[in-house]
């Protein structure tokens, strides 16, 4: 099973990845804020992601560890 | 579970200084990638002047050296030249690259240096906050073209692959985009040719990527890639402007 | 050491930088000391060594920023106004903390001034080479055996302190000829295991750097290299004096005019006025020292230079006001002859 793990202190909560992902499982947090005062990106939906990894290919930060 | 994807091993665990949405992160990526995957990084030589690019050292974990403002190709001439089984590329904005470096960039493809040059083209100068550079396009907005950069006042933007592929000296000019995956992952092709042809010893190799500046552009990151799409790649046409071997061609001729 | 040979200026300092262990040489043309490109480029390939021309002053010197980052032994020449080209790469390699051999065979000034010798750019070989707090070795030879013994030296010091050393010479040193001893070629070269080779993977990489953007992070960058430069100053200081015990005038002078000097000392001396000479031979670190303690026994000094006086700054902080510091100076590529500095003393002593 396809696993994204986001490095939420590093992401700057740019959206590219957002507009990447094939799935649209990508979205900012509401809630969160990191440290630099980012909300970061996150998986609304983990089971259906394809690890196609496009969402860490457009990630300025190389926040994003895409694993299956 | 498998890696799918992860930070490459070329590019230090730290987190960049850049802006959200900056591209410069991406192109980081991408020559750290194309290190790792030539197994470089233990003889590779950056070269990063002044810019936005400027605290590259603290970004890559090959040696590093921080050059002046336009200088990178004639420091990265004597560290080749010193050490030429060293990799050795620049990495270079626009401002440093067609304003101030112009002579030294035309100069180092002129000679047929063998470096690899990676040139960020945002069309501004990021480091000094948005101010126009040689690349910034007519009736572009930036804090010293308040009312557009006018041609007749500040002449044209430098399209500096089409005028390196003149040049007898240049082996590969290619301009590409970081603006979508596909386009990433052409920019990736062409940063690992050129670091390819410098192995090869064929010569002066640069790589024109286009790239966002959205804190300058006063644009969001998305919007920002939107106008590289819309603005910029009509005015720099994407491609291979050159693609050739100097030397080799020039000794055959000579025979 | 080789037998003596006649050598040009320009060509000998080239033949010694060689003999030094350098390899690498960039530059760009401009009279008069193009003959030291010259030699390198008809000598490195020859020999394994790199001589390439820039494109400009301003490439050449960045160029040596990259050969000394990689470690190696390097050094460019110039003339005056490729000198001022040269500022900024020179305030880069010291901020750096990098080696580099840097030749000013001075022409008349300002601007495009004229090709004949000078020394009009002592302040900017001693105070204001470029921006930003930091010092230039400066090594200023009054001939050309000198000349080829010194260059050696800039090459061990700027590799021991890690600066820049300039070597101050003049359209004359760079012209003429003299025979020479040539020194035997260097067989080991320092270690620089700062040097950016590529890590082999087998340490963390090196980097060469002059940008701290935290403000207290430069400032003690800067003053650990100031405590480099007292150890230059404590250290490094080079000074001859000449009939300077008995002497009631000393003349003070550095480079060719130093060598007119002596003439004109040598005819003083025949009609028997007692004058010496203070020859300063690092520019920096100033030999202030030795001025002090020839002050108590003498009436006047008089500093003579090829310019409207630069060295004479350095010369009246050394005396104070112990006793007057006369000048005299030709300037704009004019030399001044051994009577006219003649005259220059009978005044003095007719002064005092």
């Amino acid at each position: 099973m396809p696993k994204v793990t986001i490095n939420e202190e590093r992401c700057r909560g740019c959206e590219l990845c957002t507009t990447a992902c094939p799935k649209k499982i990508i979205a900012l947090s509401k809630t969160k804020l990191n440290s630099a005062g980012y909300h970061p990106a996150e998986i609304t939906d983990q089971s259906i992601c394809i690890a196609c990894a496009m969402c860490a290919r457009m990630c300025p930060h190389v926040a994003i560890t895409v694993e299956k | 579970m498998s890696v799918v994807f992860k930070k490459p091993d070329a590019l230090c665990d730290v987190t960049m200084h850049y802006c959200p949405g900056c591209t410069h992160g991406i192109v980081h990526r991408l020559v750290a990638e194309v290190i790792d995957e030539l197994g470089i990084v233990g003889n590779t030589v950056g070269v990063a002047p002044v810019g936005c690019a400027v605290f590259a050292y603290n970004y890559f974990e090959c040696d590093m050296i921080e050059a002046a403002h336009g200088r990178a190709p004639a420091v990265a001439t004597g560290c080749k030249r010193a050490n030429p089984n060293n990799i050795v590329f620049t990495y270079q904005g626009d401002g440093d690259l067609a304003a101030i470096g112009t002579a030294e960039t035309v100069h180092a493809a002129s000679r047929g240096e063998n470096i690899t040059v990676i040139f960020i083209n945002n069309t501004i100068y990021g480091m000094t906050s948005g101010q126009m550079a040689p690349t910034s396009l007519p009736g572009q907005v930036t804090t010293t073209s308040p009312y557009g950069r006018d041609p007749r006042q500040a002449g044209f933007p430098i399209r500096v692959c089409e005028m390196l592929s003149t040049l007898s000296g240049t082996a590969y000019c290619e301009r590409v985009s970081v603006d979508c995956v596909k386009n990433v992952m052409q920019a990736k092709k062409a940063i690992k040719k050129a670091f390819e042809n410098q192995i090869a010893g064929k010569g002066f190799s640069l790589v024109e990527v286009l790239s966002t500046c959205p804190s300058n552009w006063g644009l969001s990151p998305l919007e920002s890639l939107e106008r590289l799409r819309r603005d910029m790649i009509p005015y720099y046409p994407l491609g291979v402007y050159c693609d050739k071997e100097p030397f080799a061609a020039f000794e055959e001729a000579a025979k | 050491m080789s037998d003596k040979i006649l050598m040009k200026g320009n060509e000998a300092l080239a033949e010694a930088a060689i003999r030094a262990g350098c390899r690498f040489f960039f530059g760009y043309p401009i009279t008069p000391q193009t003959q030291l490109p010259e030699y390198m480029a008809k000598k490195m390939p020859k020999i394994g060594g790199t001589f390439l021309q820039a494109e400009s002053e301003v490439a050449a010197i960045n160029m040596v920023l990259g050969a000394a980052s990689a470690g190696v032994r390097v050094m460019t020449s110039s003339s005056s106004p490729g000198i001022s080209l040269k500022a900024e790469g020179i305030s880069y390699l010291a901020g750096s903390d990098l080696p580099a051999v840097i030749v000013n065979i001075q022409r008349g000034g300002p601007g495009l001034g004229g090709i004949q010798p000078s020394q009009a750019d002592y302040w900017q070989a001693t105070k204001g080479l470029a921006h930003g707090d930091f010092r230039v070795l400066s090594l200023a030879p009054a001939g050309i055996q000198e000349a080829v013994d010194l260059m050696g030296t800039a090459f061990d010091l700027a590799d021991k302190y890690r600066m820049p050393v300039m070597i101050l010479g003049d359209g004359i040193l760079g012209q003429m000829m003299e025979p020479v001893r040539l020194p035997d070629p260097v067989e080991s070269l320092p270690e620089k295991p700062w040097a950016t080779t590529g890590t082999k993977g087998k340490r963390k990489h090196n980097i060469v750097n002059s940008l701290y953007i935290q403000p207290e992070a430069l400032e003690e960058i800067v003053r650990a290299r100031y405590e480099r430069y007292a150890q230059v100053e404590a250290n490094e200081t080079r000074v001859e004096t000449w009939l300077c015990d008995d002497a009631d005038i000393i003349v003070t002078a550095y480079g060719s005019t130093a060598r007119i000097c002596r003439n004109a000392i040598r005819a003083a001396r025949a009609d028997g006025i007692k004058v010496g000479m203070i020859r300063p031979i690092t520019l920096w670190p100033f030999p202030s020292e030795t001025y002090a303690a020839h002050v108590p026994h003498t009436k006047a000094i008089l500093d003579v230079e090829m310019s409207m006086g630069q060295m004479i700054d350095d010369v009246r902080l050394a005396v104070g006001n112990a006793v007057p510091v006369h000048f005299f100076g030709r300037t704009g590529g004019v030399v001044p002859t051994p009577a006219e500095i003649r005259a220059r003393i009978d005044e003095i002593c007719k002064e005092a």
